[in-house]
C-alpha cells in the first residue's frame, strides 16, 4: 500500500546542513495501523510531510500503491496536530467537511459529510463554527473531514497532543473504531509510547536525528483494544518497555553535546 | 453596567454638550460664531433636501467610486506583492515613496492632468486610499498560516478556489483594517479636493459659504460632514461585524 524507500531529508541554513531523517525504509500494508515513535527532535513530522507529498525529500521516495508521491495524492488525507489552524474558522462544521469534496468526485457531498460527522459523534453540530466547539470536538471535525474525503491512507501528526488526557483516550478509541468502519490504512506519528503501542499493529521506532529506523515491532495485542484491559496486559507492559528501551538506546547512540 | 445604561449615559452626555454649546453660541458676539438655532435652520433649508441632489450626491458618488477602486486594486496589488517576494522587493521603494507623498500635494498635479472634473477627485481619492489596503493585504498574505496552507494542499484546494475559499477569508481581517484607515482618508480627501477643484459637492459648498461670509451655511455644512463621517463609520462597523463575525468573536460583548 505505502512504501518508504531510502527516504532522506536534510535542511540547509547557510553553510550548516541538518540531517533530519536518513535512509528510512519501511512499508505499510493495506488496512494496517502503523505508529511511528521516536525521541523528541527525531524527524517525525518531517517524515510525515515527506510521505504526504508536502515536503520534497532530499533523496529516496514514497510509493503509494506503486506510484511515486510528488504532491499530496487524492487517496491521502492528513490530520494535523493543531486543529485550530487546520480548520477554517469562517466555515461551519459542515462546510469545513464538505469543502475538500468539491473536486473529489464524491457523488453526494452532503451524505458523505453527514456520515463522517455521525461517525465521530458530531451529528447535530453541523451548523456550528469550529471556534464554538471544545478542542476535542474540533479535532473530531478534522477527523470527520479526513474520513469524508474517503482516503486510502490517513496520516495523523500528533493528533491528540493538544487535548486533555481523558479526551485523548476517547479520541484514540474513536480513531480505532472509524478505522474499521471506513477501512482506512493509518500512519500515526506520536511521541507517546503508550499511545503508539495501544493503537498500532506495528510500531516503527526512530532514532535521534539524523533519524534512522531502529526497530519495527509487531504489536500482537488482542482486538478490539480497550483502554483498561489492553493496558493491563503483561504483553502491553513488555512492549512498552521494549519501545522505551529502543528509544533510550537510540538516544544514547550519539554522545551528548 | 448594562448596555441600556451605557446608551443612556451616551445620549445624556450628548444632550448636555449640545445644550452648553447652544447657550455659549447664543451669547457669543463674534461674527464667526452663529447661534445654533440659525445653524440648524440653515441645515434644514440646505440639506433637507434642497442641496442633496446638487451637492451631497455628487460628493458621495465621487467618494464611493474612489474608495471602491482603491479596494479592488488594493486587494489585487496586495495579493500580488504578498505572494511574490521578488515583486515585493522590486515594488518596496516605489510603494514607500508614493505612500509618503502628502495626499493634498497630489491635487495640483492631478488638476493639471485631469482638469477639475469628477475624474480628478475620484483619481486622487482612489490613489490615496490604495496604500493602506495594499500594505495590510500584502502583510496578511505573507502571514498566512503554514498549517492552513498545508491543509488546503492536502485536500486539493487550489487555484481560484483556494484564493476564494481559503486565502481571501483568512486575509479579510487585515483587508478590513486597511479599509477602515482608508475610509477616514477618503472623507478627508473628498472635502479637500472639492474645496480646491470643484463646482459642486459638500466641500465646495462649505468653502463657498465661507467666501461669502454665510456663517450659518458654513457651519451647517461642517455639521453635515461630521454626521456623514459618523454615519459612514457606523455603516462600516456593521458590515465588518457581519463579514468577520467568525473573527470578531473574542472582542465582541
Amino acid at each position: 500500500m505505502l512504501e518508504v524507500v531510502g527516504l532522506s531529508k536534510s535542511y540547509r541554513s547557510g553553510a550548516k546542513v541538518t540531517h533530519a531523517i536518513e535512509r528510512l525504509d519501511f512499508a505499510v500494508e493495506e488496512h494496517e495501523f502503523v505508529g511511528i515513535v521516536g525521541p523528541s527532535g527525531a524527524g517525525k513530522t518531517t517524515l510525515l510531510k515527506c510521505i504526504a507529498g508536502l515536503l520534497e525529500p532530499t533523496s529516496g521516495q514514497t510509493l503509494l500503491r506503486g506510484a511515486v508521491v510528488t504532491a499530496p495524492p487524492p487517496e491521502l488525507a492528513v490530520v494535523f496536530q493543531d486543529y485550530s489552524r487546520s480548520l477554517f474558522p469562517w466555515l461551519t462544521v459542515r462546510r469545513n467537511v464538505e469543502l475538500p469534496l468539491r473536486h473529489k468526485g464524491v457523488a453526494d457531498k452532503g451524505a458523505a459529510a453527514s456520515e463522517a460527522l455521525a461517525a465521530v459523534g458530531l451529528a447535530g453540530f453541523e451548523s456550528h463554527y469550529p471556534w464554538q466547539l471544545s478542542g476535542g470536538m474540533q479535532q473530531r471535525v478534522a477527523i470527520a473531514r479526513a474520513l469524508a474525503y474517503q482516503p486510502k491512507v490517513l496520516l495523523m501528526d500528533e493528533p491528540f497532543a493538544s487535548v486533555d488526557a481523558q479526551t485523548r483516550a476517547e479520541l484514540e478509541d474513536l480513531v480505532l473504531r472509524v478505522r474499521e468502519q471506513f477501512g482506512v490504512t493509518i500512519v500515526l506519528v506520536t511521541h507517546d509510547i503508550d499511545e503508539a503501542v495501544y493503537m498500532s499493529d506495528r510500531v516503527v521506532v526512530l532514532s535521534r536525528p539524523p533519524s534512522t529506523v531502529r526497530e519495527i515491532l509487531p504489536v500482537e495485542l488482542p482486538l478490539p483494544r480497550d483502554q483498561i484491559e489492553t493496558k493491563a496486559l503483561p504483553a502491553f507492559a513488555s512492549l512498552r518497555a521494549r519501545v522505551y528501551e529502543e528509544i533510550m538506546q537510540g538516544q544514547a547512540k550519539a554522545p551528548a553535546a | 453596567m448594562s448596555r441600556v445604561r451605557w446608551l443612556g449615559v451616551e445620549v445624556g452626555a450628548t444632550a448636555l454638550i449640545v445644550a452648553l454649546l447652544w447657550l455659549w453660541a447664543d451669547g457669543n458676539e463674534s461674527y464667526a460664531v452663529a447661534p445654533l438655532s440659525d445653524v440648524l435652520s440653515s441645515f434644514r433649508e440646505t440639506w433637507l433636501f434642497a442641496h442633496v441632489g446638487s451637492d451631497v450626491v455628487p460628493s458621495l458618488v465621487r467618494m464611493g467610486l474612489g474608495y471602491a477602486i482603491a479596494i479592488v486594486a488594493g486587494v489585487a496589488i496586495g495579493f500580488a506583492l504578498g505572494l511574490s517576494p521578488v515583486l515585493a522587493a522590486v515594488a518596496a521603494p516605489v510603494v514607500s515613496f508614493l505612500r509618503a507623498i502628502p495626499a493634498a500635494a497630489l491635487l495640483p498635479p492631478a488638476i493639471i492632468l485631469f482638469g477639475i472634473g469628477g475624474g480628478t477627485k475620484v483619481a486622487v481619492i482612489a490613489f490615496v486610499c490604495l496604500w493602506p489596503i495594499v500594505l495590510n493585504t500584502s502583510d496578511g498574505v505573507r502571514e498566512l498560516d503554514s498549517t492552513m496552507l498545508a491543509t488546503a494542499r492536502v485536500y486539493g484546494i487550489r487555484g481560484l478556489e483556494r484564493l476564494r475559499m481559503v486565502m481571501l477569508p483568512a486575509v479579510a481581517p487585515r483587508i478590513f483594517a486597511g479599509m477602515r484607515t482608508s475610509l477616514a482618508i477618503a472623507i478627508l480627501l473628498l472635502v479637500t479636493s472639492e474645496m480646491v477643484a470643484s463646482t459642486d459637492g459638500i466641500g465646495y459648498f462649505v468653502f463657498q459659504a465661507q467666501q461669502q461670509f454665510a456663517v450659518d451655511d458654513m457651519w451647517a455644512g461642517v455639521l453635515l460632514l461630521g454626521l456623514l463621517g459618523f454615519g459612514l463609520n457606523m455603516a462600516f462597523g456593521a458590515v465588518e461585524r457581519r463579514v468577520l463575525r467568525w473573527h470578531v468573536r473574542d472582542g465582541a460583548d
